[in-house]
């Protein structure tokens, strides 16, 4: 594995040059990445910074539990239906509803799976396929999604299209195609009625065909220049995600587990109610977004990858037949060693909505989706954990609530924290391999950003610590003499140096 | 005497309204079906006319200038639920000016309190919400004032969030007049004024409020709610998702009885 502090702080970096691409562009949030190049162009520091500040798990403190899955949700426009349901997941358990009805368990189901599905098409149609079609340094006027539906309509309309079916069964299931309200504490507000179905059942098969093309279009391009595909930005991570007790992967719900960049076994069926003692929130004086690992591993080992090239990777099998086919495609590629290479983030995304897309298409045809049995309950917690792969990875929500209902705590670790040292990591070998002692220009930049993009991240999901920043402020006078100097640890510690 | 004032008729906008004595013109509107936007005046309760939503102008005049211009002379300006209906009389209500005021009274309330829609589970029912959608409301246009207020939870079935209030007192008017128990009053004066619980702690928990009080079931807004039901009515089936709240005129007339 790649050191994880290389190129994270230079030595000297009052003497050298500072090169920013703020806004990261194509991307969900507001990010910025920072360069400290030397005279001779030589690479010393590169860090990707979240600049933003969102802060929901303070201010979901004092609220009532059941508001809690409808508020969390806003913390993200296009990935809600994650948050949505890894809190309703965490309010069962304070219902104590720890078996759903099979028609809340199916709708919810559905309703993840929509939202896997729009998400992303979103992120390869709209992001992503810009830069892989028209390449890294094309002309920036065209490398969007305007410039793919003036070259590609085809590809753009369907695209569009998929997206767009994503969003209706999200509507459908949730009562709007964005934000919606359909998960409660317990189980659903609402099951599907006969017209809702038949209206999806009419487009299903074609979105599936459309899923089935979207990945040998993505494999196409992956196998026709396979050393820029296999190498660029190209990071040996530890993979973690949920599987279900038979190893296949679960988007919705499971056990934990982890792989060493190998692929072997770190740790296997674990329930993520134990969470806490398996990983640690590391933080950076320079980023709003925390650097988890796995505690036993340290902080300099421990780091590790989610999301779709650590899932499919990660698990024995997909659960349905067209997405298995492809996934053991995908491994063949790599001859037996799991790939690192961050473009084949979305090879494995687009085997992911494929999955989607046959899941949803099995789904509907389960008469439970039309049952009026909504709500479970159970004997009252008051703490509760879930947990949820997304579209970008795992995501974690906990809470604990109070005799009076009102919540007391709020912990979430949102996929793109997870991904948060890979990707650092991955920004950094781009900039040693390809800005390194050349002069800078918008395409090599660009070059930066496609390695973000491969993660789909999500930066303001990600952005919530609030009190545990450690500071660092050195007061100098206009000599550049050092007067005072002064930090604050994590544990908020103020010491005087 | 004209006919409609032999059958006790007075002009809303320029339509005959029929009334019966006694009746306000908000009573009289309403059970015509014609829809006056209020807040604080609810047909169980006696009126209270503080909210001023439903202000309307009756009798404006139009005179004749000597240089052959016309002017509009308004009428004065009375709180519909307070006014009685007089046979012959001329009321405006919707008319630019007082739309406009209304809007502005809607972002005034808007600001004062902390009204987070988005995550209201009275969203999609709620008065404010619908009132403001009706009348065009797209912006709050005032700075957000930022309240400190409370959330009392320590009632085993009722949650009060204190955030949501509008001062409309129907919660207190519905626990004296039909409860019986004085739960609930105003404290305070201008913006300091708040709703506070009849308890020692002041906490609604210590009070003998029950979740079936009518009390617990009249809040316009988003402020008493029912523990642990959030969320329960899916989108399509909400109070306004159907027809905006000026389209349902006939639920605010007065009931049968007090008619």
């Amino acid at each position: 594995m790649p050191h994880a502090f290389e190129l994270e702080t230079a030595q000297n970096p009052e003497a050298l040059r500072r090169i920013v691409i703020e806004p990261v562009s194509r991307v969900e949030g507001h990010g910025k990445v920072t360069i400290l190049l030397d005279e001779a162009h030589q690479v010393h520091q590169v860090r990707l910074h979240i600049v933003e500040f969102r802060g929901f798990e303070k201010f979901i403190e004092g609220r009532p539990y059941w508001e809690v899955p409808v508020l969390v949700q806003r913390l993200c426009g296009i990935c809600p239906v994650s948050h949505h349901l890894a809190a309703s997941k965490a309010m069962d358990m304070i219902v104590g509803a720890t078996t759903l009805t099979p028609t809340a368990e199916k709708i919810r189901r559905l309703m993840h799976y929509g939202q896997m599905l729009q998400s992303h098409a979103l992120h390869f149609f709209h992001l992503s396929s810009p830069d892989l079609l028209f390449g890294f340094a094309s002309d920036p006027a065209k490398r969007n999604i305007v410039g793919v539906a003036l070259a590609n309509p085809d590809i753009a309309k369907k695209g569009v299209l998929l997206r767009k079916f994503g969003q209706e069964v999200i509507r459908v299931t949730a009562g709007k195609r964005v934000h919606g309200t359909g998960s409660v504490p317990g189980g659903v507000n609402k099951a599907l009625t006969s017209e809702e179905r038949a209206y999806l059942l009419g487009d299903i098969q074609q979105v599936v065909a459309w899923s089935q093309e979207a990945v040998q279009m993505i494999k196409r391009l992956h196998l026709q220049n396979a050393i820029l595909y296999d190498g660029f930005a190209d990071v040996p991570a530890s993979m973690m995600s949920l599987v279900d007790a038979n190893g296949t992967l679960d988007f919705y719900h499971g056990a934990l587990r982890a792989r060493d960049k190998d692929g072997a076994i770190i740790f296997d069926q674990v329930s993520y109610q134990g969470y806490n003692d398996l990983l640690t929130e590391g933080v950076k004086p320079w980023s709003y977004m925390k650097f988890p690992f796995i505690t036993s591993l340290g902080e300099e080992k421990g780091w590790y990858r989610v999301g779709p090239l650590s899932r499919v990777q990660n698990c024995d099998r997909m659960p349905t037949p067209l997405a298995e086919a492809e996934r053991l495609d995908f491994l063949s590629h790599g001859h037996g060693t799991p790939a690192h290479g961050s473009l084949a983030f979305h090879w494995t995304r687009m085997i992911e909505m494929l999955c989607a897309a046959e899941t949803i298409s099995q789904l509907l045809l389960d008469d439970d989706l039309l049952g009026q049995d909504l709500l479970a309950s159970g004997p009252r917690c008051q703490e509760g954990i879930g947990v949820i792969e997304a579209p970008r990875g795992s995501l974690f929500h906990h809470y604990r609530v109070n005799e009076d209902d009102l919540v007391t705590y709020a912990n979430l670790i949102v996929s793109t924290t997870h991904n948060n040292t890979p990707m650092n990591l991955a920004v950094r070998d781009v900039a040693k391999k390809y800005l390194n002692g050349r002069e800078l220009t918008e395409g090599l930049l660009n070059h930066i950003e496609v390695a973000i993009r491969c993660f789909d991240p999500c930066l303001s999901c990600a952005t919530h610590a609030l009190g545990q920043m450690p500071l660092d402020v050195t007061l100098m006078d206009a000599d550049g003499t050092v007067l005072q100097r002064m930090t604050k640890d994590e544990q908020g510690t103020l010491r005087q140096h | 005497m004209s006919d409609t004032q032999e059958t006790n008729c007075f002009f809303l906008d320029d339509e005959a309204i029929p009334f019966t004595p006694g009746q306000t013109i908000i009573q009289a509107a309403l059970t015509a079906g014609k829809y006056i936007p209020h807040l604080c005046y609810h047909p169980e309760f006696k009126p209270h006319g503080s909210c001023k939503l439903c202000t309307v102008r009756i009798d404006s005049r139009t005179i004749a200038t000597e240089d052959g211009q016309t002017i509009k002379i308004p009428g004065r300006a009375a709180a519909s639920c307070t006014t009685p209906a007089q046979a012959g009389q001329h009321v405006e209500s919707n008319i630019p000016e007082l739309l406009d005021l209304r809007r502005t009274l809607i972002q005034m309330l808007l600001v004062e309190g902390n009204h987070f829609c988005p995550s209201c589970e009275k969203s999609g029912s709620c008065l404010l919400q619908g009132l403001a959608y009706a009348l065009g409301v797209m912006n709050p246009h005032f700075p957000q004032y930022f309240s400190k207020r409370e959330v009392d939870a320590s009632h085993p079935d009722i949650l009060l969030d204190l955030n949501r209030c509008i001062l409309c007192e129907l919660c207190i008017r519905a626990s004296a007049e039909v409860d019986k128990k004085h739960v609930f009053s105003l404290s305070g004066r201008g913006h300091s004024k708040h709703l506070i619980c009849n308890a020692e702690s002041g906490k609604l928990g210590d009070t003998n409020f029950s979740a079936t009080d009518k009390a617990a079931n009249v809040c316009p807004v988003g402020v008493i709610l029912h523990k642990r039901h959030g969320f329960e009515t899916p989108y399509g089936q909400r109070r306004f998702d159907q027809n905006p709240i000026n389209a349902h005129a006939e639920q605010y007339a007065p009931v049968k009885e007090q008619v």
